[in-house]
């Protein structure tokens, strides 16, 4: 009986030191290079428990500040986490590490539908991290009209009440979609025509903000505009009257990836924790703290048992789960090459211009 | 010519010694050599890479591509690009006025309180700049919003009885910059001030001068050199600063800081940016190198 | 200048001024107790905020970062910036404009070539980027305030003292010990103020020169108000300038004791 015990006892202890670590991993420690506020402390905090690997944070605000780090070189990163078109233009540049996927089995829980993306079909160089759409966000205690397209904003009434992103992909892209073309149109014609609208539009904005834009319309400075699911739905939790709707022409659409940068000193340990961040348990602590869109299917199923109310709010509101027609309706960003160029002048002349 | 009637210390295997110490020209170049030495590594060296840079090309996805190309200097001439340059002068500007206007009664004020009273006033006025910078500005965010401090205060004494829209708009950019650099005049102008001679003043009282009169025939001129290097410190920086226009105008324009910085990431067209940034460099550098030998050295540039 | 008291309307000047300094400061102090996380409207009192903040391991590491990197970039800076003001006030040779022209760049440069052009130069060297390159690139940008400084306290520095003290026999090192450092000290002490001031506050540079695990506090600042400007965020401001004052106060009843 002791012996049987003794040998039980002995697995266990080999079972749970298998377990930890998840095999010969040298590194001790894990440069992360993400947004800011997107990923949760007891995320890292079980991470450095279960593995004893150090993670060291640190923030960018946007994937044009982590293209500009990367294409300056030395960066010293292990992960990062870049969007769609990030990775599209960081993987021509060769600036990415090809991913060993067997390292990463975790990678099933992902749903299907937001498998084999068009930026990256083989994940090659990602994993999806969290996605989201770009919407219309309205306080329905201020507008009483319904919302339906992206023309609305510029209905005069709203003079001085509308705040737009930061950001002239975005936003010049939905001025051409407001006009029937393409998101990311190279056409300058279409670009002339999208510039004279947008600077129609300008009496109306308030301000322009891709930080918080929740902060003004919680505020009340602002009583609709253009925003980020995650921020809507964070705005939505503190004020109900919030309400966030994809509008006729399309909402935007975003995809956010873990990646390793080419010349990671710890490529074992950034497979590590990718393949952590992929496991339904620390994935739902993302969900609960950060109310973007989450690609981890087998994370939902989790968090419908751990927490029906919030995984009830995550699928009810439509800033974090979108309909299938909302999805196939939204336009993502797309590089637009040779005309970025011209994209920015433009940008710089409708702000630029008094 | 002072004899060296002391020992050399240690000898003459320090013959080298003894002739610095005697030519007052190589002491000089051994006490500048560790500058230039420091900034021609990290300052001089790298800015040459940004010359190079400038006329460099974009590659198709923003990378730099090693191929001449001076076109980067040829767009600045641009109608655009002047306006732009244009209006972050007036900013500049305006806020350079205001700094004056609100900065130099106070320089004023503590230049005329007893000795003992003025360090600690001036000290008082940097204390804030311990906190945080962006922080600074979002609490001033937090003042001026339609339900912020300043309105709530205003509505409830019954002075407006609507909510000011102050914030989002130049005048809340101006309360900002002068803000930030409110210092940076207040400083050199008491420094300026602090030096007049009160037996100046006497003297122009004894000759039945009214305050008024020894102020504007005294008192102004001789602040002048404060006045300008206060206006430097201010208006060179104010020139590029962009975060203040975004956080409290809104980000409804483009400053020349705007500019550089939206060429570095957004446009990732880095040869573009870098030319700018070199025109600009030129332009301040000018600036200040005109100004700075018209006020003799501009010691007044700080304490 | 006069020891008569300023009249009466530039003390009110003065007060409405220093009001207009410190009401922003007063509001941080406020809002680092409110309960709302989104610090947007007041909701509450609370101390819960300074809680956080003392378990907040990221601001903790930043802080200490922040003032390693404020003291060696501060020393170094007033030591080189302070032999470069003796050069430039009291001798000529050969490059004295080049010299003078060279410090003035870091005062007027845009701050994001500055960075950029720091972060290319490590990546071509093939430094890595961290706490060291930071450093690196502060004292860069501070040698020329401490050298500003020290030059206008030089200005009216008569020389006759360290003639005599010369013709009494100190050699030109003891002379400088003895008399010139001495006398040129506030300046000297306003200029390494102003560096540590400038090295703890700055955001682009660093952020272009810093690497994994060198986050400062500006840094993290900024990072952190991207969200929101949390209670957590002013309750850090708070304790700032709590300390400042208290320092403040220290120096100046040390100050008194000695006169």
């Amino acid at each position: 009986m002791k012996g049987l015990k003794l040998i039980a006892l002995v697995g266990m202890a080999m079972l749970l030191v298998s377990a930890c670590g998840g095999g010969q991993v040298q590194s001790k420690e894990l440069n992360l290079y993400a947004w800011s506020e997107y990923i949760p402390q007891a995320l890292l905090d079980g991470f450095t428990e279960e593995t004893g690997i150090k993670v060291n944070y640190d923030a960018y605000s946007s994937n044009e500040e982590l293209i500009a780090k990367l294409q300056a070189g030395a960066s010293g990163y292990d992960v990062i986490i870049p969007s769609d078109y990030t990775i599209v233009i960081l993987s021509k540049q060769g600036l990415l590490e090809e991913l060993d996927l067997s390292q990463i089995p975790n990678f099933e829980n992902i749903d299907p539908a937001l498998k084999n993306p068009y930026y990256d079909p083989e994940h090659k160089y990602s994993v999806p991290y969290q996605w989201g759409t770009v919407g219309l966000v309205v306080d329905t205690s201020k507008v009483s009209e319904p919302l339906t397209s992206w023309n609305d904003l510029w209905d005069p009434a709203y003079e001085g009440r509308v705040i737009l992103l930061d950001d002239e992909r975005e936003v010049l892209g939905m001025v051409l979609l407001s006009l029937g073309y393409e998101k990311n149109s190279t056409d300058p014609a279409q670009l002339e025509e999208a510039k004279a609208r947008l600077i129609e539009l300008m009496p109306n904005v308030r301000l322009f903000d891709s930080d918080s834009p929740k902060t003004a319309l919680l505020a009340g400075e602002v009583w609709l505009g253009m925003t980020w699911n995650g921020e809507a739905a964070i705005a939505h939790g503190e004020n109900p009257a919030i309400d966030y709707i994809c509008p006729v022409e399309g909402c935007g659409i975003w995809y956010d990836n873990l990646s390793i940068p080419k010349g990671a000193p710890h490529k074992d340990a950034a497979h590590l924790f990718i393949n952590y961040v992929l496991k339904p348990e620390a994935s739902i602590l993302i969900t609960a703290e950060f109310p973007y869109s989450n690609p981890n299917k087998a994370a939902l199923e989790l968090l419908q048992k751990e927490n029906p109310e919030l995984y009830e709010a995550y699928m009810s509101f439509r800033a974090t789960n979108p309909s299938v027609e909302e999805i196939e309706n939204a336009h993502p960003v797309m590089d637009v090459g040779d005309a970025t160029a011209l994209w920015d002048r433009i940008w710089t002349e409708v702000k630029g211009g008094e | 010519m002072a004899e060296t009637t002391t020992s050399q210390p240690f000898g003459r295997s320090f013959t080298v010694v003894a002739k610095i110490r005697e030519n007052a020209r190589m002491q000089g170049l051994v006490l500048i050599s560790p500058t230039i030495i420091y900034l021609a590594l990290f300052l001089l060296l790298p800015l040459l890479l940004v010359v190079v840079l400038s006329v460099m090309t974009r590659g198709p996805y923003g990378n730099v591509v090693y191929r001449l190309n001076l076109q980067n200097y040829t767009r600045l001439i641009d109608p655009l690009y002047l306006r732009i340059l244009g209006y972050s002068l007036t900013v500049a500007a305006f806020t350079t006025l205001v700094t004056i206007l609100i900065g130099y009664p106070l320089a004023y004020y503590i230049a005329r309180v007893p000795e003992v009273q003025r360090a600690p006033l001036l000290f008082l006025i940097l204390v804030p700049f311990w906190t945080n910078f962006i922080i600074r500005i979002y609490a001033w965010i937090m003042l001026l919003r339609s339900e912020g401090l300043l309105n709530s205060l205003l509505i409830n004494l019954g002075v407006i009885q609507i909510p000011m829209e102050i914030l989002y708009t130049p005048t809340a950019v101006l309360i900002g910059m002068v803000y930030e650099f409110l210092p940076f005049m207040v400083l050199p102008l008491y420094t300026s001030l602090e030096k007049i001679e009160n037996a100046q003043l006497e003297a122009a009282a004894d000759l039945g001068a009214r305050p008024w009169q020894a102020f504007l025939r005294i008192t102004l001129p001789l602040s002048v050199p404060g006045m300008i290097a206060g206006s430097i410190l201010v208006f060179i920086p104010a020139m590029g600063m962009f975060v203040v226009p975004d956080l409290m105008g809104g980000a409804k324009t483009v400053l020349v800081g705007n500019l550089i910085r939206n060429q570095f990431l957004t446009a990732r067209d880095w040869p573009f940016g870098a030319a700018a940034s070199m025109l600009l460099l030129l332009l301040t550098l000018v600036f200040t190198l005109f100004y700075t030998r018209k006020a003799g050295f501009g010691e007044e540039l700080l304490l | 200048m006069s020891e008569k008291k300023p009249a009466l309307w530039l003390r009110i000047w003065a007060i409405i001024t220093y009001a207009y300094i410190y009401l922003p400061i007063l509001i941080l102090i406020i809002f680092s107790f409110n309960t709302q996380k989104l610090n947007v409207r007041w909701e509450g009192f609370t101390f819960h905020w300074y809680e956080v903040l003392f378990n907040d391991q990221e601001v903790m590491l930043a802080t200490r970062n922040s003032l390693t990197v404020a003291a060696v970039s501060t020393t170094a800076a007033t030591i080189i910036g302070t032999m470069a003001a003796l050069a430039l006030q009291r001798y000529r040779f050969p490059g004295y404009t080049l010299a003078e022209s060279t410090l003035y760049i870091p005062v007027i440069i845009p701050e994001v070539v500055m960075g950029i052009s720091l972060l290319a130069f490590f990546a071509q060297i093939g430094f890595t980027l961290g706490l060291g390159t930071i450093t690196l690139a502060h004292i860069a940008f501070n040698i020329p305030f401490v050298t500003l400084v020290v030059r206008a306290r030089l200005h009216g520095f008569d020389k006759a003292i360290e003639e005599a003290a010369m013709d009494l026999g100190a050699n030109e090192l003891t002379t400088f010990w003895r008399v010139t450092l001495p006398t040129i000290m506030p300046g000297v002490l306003s200029g390494a103020l102003l560096a540590f001031t400038l090295s703890l506050d700055d955001y682009v540079i660093t952020y272009f020169t810093a690497g994994p695990g060198s986050t400062t506090l500006p840094l993290r600042v900024f990072s952190m108000v991207r969200f929101a400007v949390t209670p957590e965020v002013n309750a850090l401001s708070t304790l700032w300038v709590l300390t400042v004052f208290t320092l403040l106060l220290i120096g100046q009843l040390a100050q008194r004791r000695r006169v």
